[in-house]
């Protein structure tokens, strides 16, 4: 019985990890025999291997750009998640406030920020526009997720809360606030991806007028110069920071919810 | 205890859920409301409880005010981000007893419903059994002179709806606690209560009262005793005479 667990579990473990990976590889290998066999020159496509020396070899410039990119992200995150959940919570206290906002918030939400981001180039500094762009993509599904949450309490809790004539300070951090945490970690992961992508949008958009060192703009630089393996390296990079991102707050949302939740526990047999 | 007089609850969109409803509820007894489902037996739980504002008559209380009371849902309807302790330990919360006051008291409580040393399990980890007593020792850590039961063994199954009827049985009589409970049971209602009401079909209204007669203490004995078979039978026929009145307009 239990050697045919522990075998089930590692042909799991495998389908879960190795195929993927191979796969992966395989396709970078695959690429990199194309890049060789038909000659490609490297400001066409650069082989993976050529990708990894310019990152390797530009990885002081690359990395002081990352730092940038990185802190505008969590500066947006930040800001997001105190007005996010601060908004939400101001707009579960009455539907008639709730009913008054909500069209703006939705508005803001179906605009596609890059729309907005030469506006914002205009009116802010460069600098605080490009926040300003990240913030807002991120805002508005920790916004939403988190009134969907504060929304959806048990009701019978709610009666229970009445039975004992709960303050609705009380309410609020025993019941509501609770009950919203999974709607809010699911949010903040959206979110948090999302900040990624405004903070480079924004930059993108920013362009040569802006200021900015982040990756999109030495991305930007590169493209001018025709430095394609150096556009490589930096998506790579990008692409990189977001799967560590997503995986971070997914783990968070992991331990926080790991009691009670049923999308932070595994199948019980 | 109380007495519902003209009760009767119409909601918004125009549905009598109640009406006409008269009872008495007499301190320390366990009175069940039996009916069919639908016919307004938990409106009435709610509106004892204070949930909800009965659309006309009135709730007389012996001690001219609502005293504290439990209430146990259908569900159990904790708080899944809680462990026992901090589920038991709500009403003492919101009654502004410190942690520490109010630990002895849990696990006292939780000792009575057979959960001692689950104090920090979380509602997740237990059987549907185990929430159950969670809920009820929940309602009852406050001491609350009344407590009512909405159907809260219906969705278990029979074995653990037995282990807890005995155990209810045995904590009312321990703590008096005076008990309205709802269900759709014959069965449950003789074998736990001292008093049926029986109700018909929607708009609700209670159409009789049968006293329940037994040994005490109650005990699986009484469940293949002949009283009641008897008993059974007289509820059934009552409840059968019941939702044929509400078939008139």
């Amino acid at each position: 019985m239990t050697s045919q667990l522990s075998r089930s579990n590692a042909r799991e473990w495998l389908l879960d990890l190795l195929l993927p990976a191979s796969v992966f590889l395989g396709s970078l290998l695959l690429w990199e025999a194309i890049v060789r066999v038909f000659a490609i020159p490297p400001y066409v496509l650069p082989a993976p291997s050529l990708i990894l020396t310019t990152l390797i070899a530009d990885w002081p410039l690359l990395f002081a750009s990352l730092l940038v990119t990185l802190r505008i992200t969590f500066e947006a995150l930040a800001l997001a998640v105190a007005g996010g959940v601060g908004l939400a919570i101001l707009l579960a206290q009455s539907r008639a406030v709730e009913r008054a906002f909500l069209p703006f918030a939705i508005i803001l939400q179906v605009t596609p920020i890059i729309a907005i981001a030469p506006l914002l180039l205009i009116y802010l500094e460069s600098s605080t526009a490009v926040l300003v762009c990240a913030f807002l993509v991120a805002f508005f599904p920790i916004l939403s997720n988190t009134a969907l949450g504060l929304a959806s309490t048990d009701h019978n809790l709610v009666d229970l809360f009445d039975l004992y004539r709960a303050s609705r300070w009380r309410r609020l951090v025993l019941l509501r606030l609770p009950s919203a945490l999974p709607y809010f970690l699911g949010g903040l992961r959206i979110g948090g991806g999302l900040a990624l992508i405004g903070a480079i949008v924004a930059e993108l958009a920013a362009g040569a007028a802006g200021q900015g060192t982040g990756l999109a703009f030495r991305i930007t630089e590169a493209g001018y110069r025709l430095n394609i393996p150096r556009i490589f390296a930096a998506l790579a990079l990008i692409s990189f920071t977001g799967l560590l991102i997503y995986g971070a707050l997914a783990l968070i949302s992991r331990l926080v919810l790991r009691h009670w939740h049923d999308s932070a526990r595994s199948r019980q047999m | 205890m109380l007495r519902l007089s003209g009760l009767a609850k119409t909601f918004p969109g125009g549905t009598i859920a109640v009406t006409g409803v008269d009872l008495e509820v007499r301190g320390s007894e366990f009175l069940t409301l039996l009916g069919p489902s639908g016919c307004g037996k938990s409106t009435i739980l709610r509106l004892i409880a204070g949930l909800a504002a009965p659309s006309e008559g009135e709730i007389i209380w012996s001690d001219g005010v609502r005293p504290k009371i439990g209430f146990v849902f259908q569900e159990p309807t904790l708080m899944p981000w809680a462990n026992v302790f901090a589920n038991v330990y709500l009403p003492l919360r919101l009654a502004g007893l410190s942690r520490r006051e109010a630990a002895p008291r849990i696990g006292a409580m939780l000792s009575r419903v057979g959960l001692g040393g689950f104090e920090n399990a979380y509602p997740r980890e237990l059987s549907g059994g185990m929430r159950m007593r969670v809920s009820l020792a929940r309602a009852l850590v406050a001491d609350p002179p009344l407590l009512l039961l909405d159907e809260p063994f219906a969705a278990l199954d029979e074995i653990t709806r037995f282990a807890l009827n005995d155990d209810l049985l045995v904590l009312q009589r321990e703590l008096k606690t005076t008990i309205v409970f709802v269900t759709h049971s014959v069965f449950e209602s003789v074998y736990l209560s001292q008093r049926v009401a029986i109700m018909s079909p929607r708009p609700g209204r209670i159409v009789g009262e049968i006293a329940i007669y037994s040994l005490e203490p109650r005990s699986a004995d009484f469940r293949v005793s002949a009283p009641f078979a008897d008993q059974a039978k007289q509820v059934s026929a009552a409840l059968r005479d019941a939702m044929a009145v509400g078939y008139v307009p």
